[in-house]
This record gives C-alpha cells, sequence and structure tokens, in this order.
C-alpha cells in the first residue's frame, strides 16, 4: 500500500513587500511529508522556516506555488476556509505557547472544538475531551489554573493538548522547545515522540541538532530556499491515521 | 461558534474589565435613564396640568380682550376696543346659562406688614364670584361682597403662602397690611391651591377690583368708557349648551363695543382651546426630547466605538490565537458585535432601573408629577440596541480583517 502524503508543495514562494525592497522569505520551496513521519525543519535565522510553518498551517497563503495539504490544494482558499482547514487538520504549537491569558487550562484546551463546525460537540462533552486531552499530556490536576500559573513546560502543554483536541492530520511545532530549559524541552519533545509512535504526522523547526536527529527527517533551509534533506535514525511510525486515541 | 458562546465571551469580556465596561456604558445609561425621566415629567406635568385645568371647573370661557392687551395701565392710548369692567356684569345679567362671572385685574405692588416687607409680590383685584370660578376656598375669614368691590373697601384677601410669609404663626385676620402706599385690612386668607400654569395662586393678594382700578392701574380711559379689563372669566351653568352661551357673549360684546363678529376687539376661549394649546407646547416639549436622546445616544454609541477599538487593540494576540485555532472571519466579527450589543444592552437596561428609580425618585421628592411610560423604556432599549449595533460593527469589522500572523505577533 503506498504511504499517504499529507504535504506537498510545489514551488512555494512568499514574497514580502513590493518592488525594489521585496524579500523573497521563501523561494520555491518543494518538500513532501508523509503521512506518519516526524520531520525537523532546520536553517539559519531568517531562512524562511517560520513562514514556511505558517503557510503549511493555513495561517499564510504562498505569493506563488501550490500547497496540497491531505489531497486538497489550499493555496487559493479565502480566509474563511482556510480558517476551517485549520480547525479541522491543523495542530499548531508554537514557541510561546500562545494560550489566551486569564483562561483556564480547560477552557484553552476548550477553544478549538468551539470553533469546530464539522463536529459539533455539546458543551459537556468539549470539557469531557478537553479534560482527556489534559490528562493525556499530564495536566489532569492542573485543569483549572491559568497560564501564569504555570511553568513554560507546563504552558507548553496545554498548547499541545488544545493542538491535539480537533484530532488533526498534522501537528506543526515552530520551536516547541525554543523558550524552555532543558530539562522542560526534554519533557515536550517526549511527549511529541509518544504522538508520533501514535500515528501522528509531526512538522517541528528546531536550532537543536539533537533534537533533529532523533527524528526521521531534517529538511535544511538557506535564504528561502531547500538546502538539503537529511534522514535520521528514527523510524516510521505504525500506520495508524489520527493516532486513534481521541 | 454558537450565539450562546458569542454571548459567554462577551460577558466574560465585559465582566473582567468592570470598570471600563461601566464607564463606557455611561454614555447609554444617561441616555437612556435621561429619555425615562423626562418623558416621565413631560407626561406627568401634562396630566397634572389637564387635570388642574379640569379641575377649575370644566365650563369655564374666558374673554379676552384682543386690543389691549395687557395695556389697562396705558394711560390715554389705545382709545378703542377691548374689554371693558362693565362687560362682566352685562354678561352675567343678560347671557342665559351663566353660573358667574369674575374679572381679574394684576399688578405688583411692595406690601408692608408687621415689620415684614415684601417687593414685587403680584396682587389681583377681582370680583366676588371669583373663588367659585376660579374653584378655590377659603381657609379662614371670608370673601369680599359685590357691595364692597361697588364701594372700593380697602380690604384684602392673602393667598396661603403670602400670608404665612406676612404673618408667620399669628391670625392675619383684621391685621392692616400696606400695599404701595394704600392700606388694606385682611378679611381672609385662602386655603392651598398651589400652581395652576404657572401661576402661584398661593402667593397673591386678593383685593376688590375696583381698588385695583383706582389705586394701581389708574387709566383715562376709564372716564368716559369704564375701566378697561384684559379677561372676563365665565363660568356656564352645568347643564347649559357651552356653544350656545358663547354665542350669546359674542353678540352681547359685539353690540356694547359697535362691531362686528367678523373683526371684534375680543375673543372667546374654552378649557379645550387651553388644553390643545397645552398639548401643542408638550408636542414640542417631546421633540425637544427626542433630540436630547438621540445626541446622548449617538454620544453613547461613540463612547462604545471607541471602547471597542481600545478592546481590539488590546485583544489583538488573542484573536491572532483565536483565529490560529480556525475563528473564521465571521466568528471574530460577530464576537466583537455581540460585545458592542451587550455593552449598550446592559447600559440600556442599567439605564431603565436608574430611570424608572429617577422618575421615581423626583416625583416623589418634588411636587411635579411624574408617569413611566411603558412605551418609553422600550423605546430607550430599543435604541440603544440599534446604538450598540451600529457602532459596534466598524470595530468587529476591524478586528475580523486581521491578519493571523500579524495578530499572533502583536505583543
Ligand atoms: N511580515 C513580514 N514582512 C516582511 N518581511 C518578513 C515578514 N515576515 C518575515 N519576513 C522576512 O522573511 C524572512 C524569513 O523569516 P522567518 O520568520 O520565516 O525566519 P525564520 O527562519 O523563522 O527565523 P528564526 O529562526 O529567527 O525564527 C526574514 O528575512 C524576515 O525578515
Ligand atoms: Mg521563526
Amino acid at each position: 500500500m503506498p504511504e499517504q502524503t499529507i504535504i506537498q508543495t510545489s514551488e512555494v514562494r512568499k514574497v514580502y513587500g513590493m518592488g525594489e525592497i521585496s524579500v523573497a522569505a521563501l523561494d520555491g520551496v518543494s518538500i513532501s511529508i508523509q503521512e506518519g513521519e516526524f520531520v525537523a525543519i532546520m536553517g539559519p535565522s531568517g531562512s524562511g522556516k517560520s513562514t514556511l510553518m505558517n503557510i503549511l498551517g493555513c495561517l499564510d497563503r504562498p505569493t506563488d506555488g501550490h500547497y496540497i495539504l491531505d489531497d486538497e490544494d489550499v493555496s487559493d482558499l479565502d480566509k474563511t476556509e482556510l480558517a476551517a482547514i485549520r480547525s479541522r487538520q491543523i495542530g499548531f504549537i508554537f514557541q510561546s505557547y500562545n494560550l489566551l491569558s486569564r483562561t483556564t487550562a480547560l477552557d484553552n484546551v476548550k477553544l478549538p472544538l468551539i470553533y469546530n463546525r464539522d463536529n459539533k460537540v455539546s458543551p459537556e462533552e468539549r470539557v469531557e475531551i478537553a479534560r482527556r486531552k489534559l490528562e493525556a499530556v499530564g495536566l489532569g490536576d492542573r485543569a483549572h489554573h491559568q497560564p501564569h500559573e504555570l511553568s513554560g513546560g507546563q504552558q507548553q502543554r496545554v498548547a499541545i493538548a488544545r493542538a491535539l483536541v480537533n484530532d488533526p492530520v498534522l501537528i506543526l511545532a515552530d520551536e516547541p522547545t525554543g523558550n524552555l530549559d532543558t530539562r522542560s524541552g526534554e519533557d515536550i519533545m517526549n511527549l511529541l515522540h509518544e504522538l508520533h509512535e501514535d500515528g501522528r504526522t509531526i512538522v517541528m523547526v528546531t536550532h537543536d541538532h539533537e533534537i533533529a536527529e532523533h527524528t526521521q527527517r531534517t529538511i535544511h533551509l538557506r535564504d528561502g530556499k531547500v538546502e538539503k534533506v537529511i534522514k535520521n535514525g528514527k523510524k516510521h511510525a505504525p500506520r495508524n491515521r489520527k493516532g486513534g486515541s481521541k | 461558534m454558537s450565539p450562546s458562546e458569542f454571548l459567554r465571551v462577551a460577558w466574560e469580556s465585559i465582566y473582567r474589565n468592570k470598570t471600563r465596561s461601566l464607564l463606557t456604558m455611561l454614555g447609554i445609561i444617561i441616555g437612556v435613564a435621561a429619555v425615562i425621566i423626562m418623558i416621565g415629567i413631560s407626561a406627568g406635568t401634562e396630566a397634572a396640568i389637564e387635570e388642574e385645568i379640569t379641575g377649575l371647573g370644566t365650563n369655564l370661557v374666558f374673554v379676552n380682550s384682543t386690543f389691549s392687551r395687557g395695556g389697562s395701565g396705558g394711560g390715554t392710548s389705545g382709545m378703542t376696543g377691548g374689554l371693558v369692567y362693565d362687560d362682566g356684569f352685562a354678561i352675567a345679567d343678560e347671557v342665559i346659562g351663566v353660573a358667574g362671572v369674575t374679572i381679574e385685574q394684576g399688578s405688583t405692588a411692595t406690601i408692608k406688614a408687621s415689620g415684614v416687607v415684601l417687593e414685587g409680590v403680584s396682587i389681583l383685584g377681582t370680583t366676588p364670584d371669583f373663588p367659585s370660578v376660579r374653584d378655590i376656598e377659603l381657609d379662614t375669614g371670608r370673601y369680599f361682597k359685590q357691595q364692597e368691590v361697588d364701594q372700593k373697601q380697602k380690604i384684602a384677601v392673602l393667598g396661603s403662602s403670602l400670608a404665612e410669609e406676612l404673618f408667620g404663626d399669628d391670625d392675619p385676620i383684621g391685621q392692616v397690611i400696606t400695599v404701595d402706599t394704600t392700606k388694606l385690612t385682611v378679611i381672609g386668607v385662602f386655603e392651598e391651591k398651589g400652581m395652576v400654569g404657572d401661576v402661584d395662586y398661593d402667593n397673591r393678594l386678593y383685593l376688590p377690583i375696583t381698588v385695583v382700578f383706582q389705586k394701581f392701574t389708574p387709566s383715562q380711559f376709564a372716564k368716559f368708557r369704564g375701566d378697561r379689563v384684559r379677561v372676563i372669566y365665565v363660568e356656564v351653568d352645568a347643564d347649559a349648551n357651552l356653544d350656545d352661551v358663547i354665542l350669546q357673549i359674542e353678540l352681547l360684546l359685539a353690540k356694547r363695543h359697535d362691531v362686528s363678529l367678523e373683526s371684534p376687539d375680543f375673543s372667546v376661549t374654552t378649557q379645550q382651546d387651553i388644553i390643545k394649546t397645552q398639548e401643542a407646547t408638550t408636542a414640542a416639549f417631546r421633540s425637544l426630547l427626542a433630540w436630547v436622546a438621540g445626541v446622548s445616544l449617538i454620544v453613547g454609541g461613540i463612547g462604545i466605538m471607541n471602547i471597542m477599538l481600545v478592546s481590539v487593540t488590546e485583544r489583538t494576540r488573542e484573536i491572532g490565537i483565536r483565529q490560529s485555532v480556525g475563528a473564521t472571519p465571521n466568528d471574530i466579527r460577530w464576537q466583537f458585535l455581540t460585545e458592542a450589543l451587550l455593552l449598550s444592552l446592559v447600559g440600556g437596561l442599567i439605564g431603565v432601573f436608574v430611570g424608572v428609580g429617577g422618575a421615581w425618585l423626583f416625583g416623589w421628592a418634588s411636587d411635579m408629577r411624574t408617569v413611566i411610560i411603558p412605551s418609553s423604556i422600550l423605546l430607550a432599549f430599543v435604541s440603544a440596541a440599534v446604538v450598540g449595533a451600529f457602532f459596534g460593527f466598524y470595530p468587529a469589522n476591524k478586528a475580523a480583517q486581521l491578519d493571523p500572523i500579524e495578530a499572533l505577533r502583536h505583543q
């Protein structure tokens, strides 16, 4: 059985500004990522890693080229359609967690369910699902804590629970350990590896070679172009779409 | 996102910034409360005036001089036209269906009594029918008789608050007061009557009209045609036909003044005419209120728009987070629109309570009456909602159009 391709970009360009001062943050990026893969993206600062992640996460649209996500060309969708894709297919994890302040961990995890229009769940079910996801990241006892009452590592785990709550086909993490000390960073990486082993597809930006080496592949970017792709040690996860654990 | 979710998020945001929300709502609160209080006062005043006018006796007819308005003291000017004192007696004697006639002639004077000096007191010369036609009763003493009027007796009856000011707790009956230079003996005091229209019945001095003609508004004209008067009040018998009586009066006066009915030097009006004028005035007042209400609601709306714009800026990052997990532009638009609507509706609700309470308090603390008109509450509330939606739209749209990445980058 052929592998299912989740991400397929062809000649994706992203140009900021216009005319003389325009900057091509991405300059013809063609990559393809299979279902169940754990891929790291590396590259010097300013090489276009975040720009690529934002496009892969449907937060942004390419200036040129095509992006096919899970068999659907999403390059030319409008804002509302992109929002629907984000809600349905993507779990985004940010370097700076991006949790709603003055909002409990539980409510933060619930948030994507509120905007999910394909899979309507009752408010009671939402709480139940969110609680299970929090337990899955080991924060069952912190459900009613607000972000400022949690450590960085804990906040990032809440963010991971939130990314999982709509059961996305793709998890994107832009330097998820960038703001964390080594210990909490390791915790987060362990969590991501667990998710991968459950069958999730993960694309992660990192500056840490050691972390990258534990993934399956590393895509190196430089000046908005793919410089090289390196195979790493990790094995492909068993084929088990969306991880099955809900 | 469901409407209940929008409401919950909006409420949380309003509740979280209690002070700011309250200050924002202040414009709407004041606008709505002001509308309700002012409509309440205007409706109450209207009702009170109508009641008081009717209380004077529904069968009151006013005969006004149209040529010599207020000109009784005008010396030799205006030799022709206008009502004279004797017209009153003629109406009383010759018109069928008249219960009473009173003539009034006013002026102002300085009154001195028992060491108290009051300046600019309004004095009113009247005839014996005055208490009955004007529906006012004596508290102590008596009113003057026709004979005393004819004889120009130097006597006076005091309004209740005037008596109080001049004599305090002492009995005014039999006391002598000096009005300008004329000495008058007090023979009676009216009971409290209050304001009718803009006239304070209690703060006046009543004396025989002949004394007023002689001492306070002397006129050359009086020597050959009789003393000129401005108004004659005619009380019509309850069972007489009002139109019939009016016609008789008109014919009689036209004959006496030797004028045609097409160009009379007098006019005859009834209570109904006065109520109609009153209604026109109230209508004008109402439209003024509508402007006041409109302006305060618009100011309130601008306040809401302002604070919503601040809120959108402050919560840019929150908007970005919501967008990143799947909120559509419409979700964001509705979230902020709901918040603006809720702000104005809660403001409107508080305004209704403040307004109803304020109107009640006002009616209780002052002697003015206030009436709460249910439709005014509805009107105020609906306007608040419309204002919220209108002024909330621009900030909500602004929020909806934010770019997710830029919003997330916002600090
Ligand atoms: N909104 C923007 N407007 C203009 N230029 C931008 C914008 N966003 C990114 N860029 C430019 O695009 C290029 C790539 O930026 P990007 O954020 O993708 O880099 P990165 O690889 O994520 O870097 P880092 O490792 O520092 O996060 C940079 O040169 C940056 O200046
Ligand atoms: Mg970056």
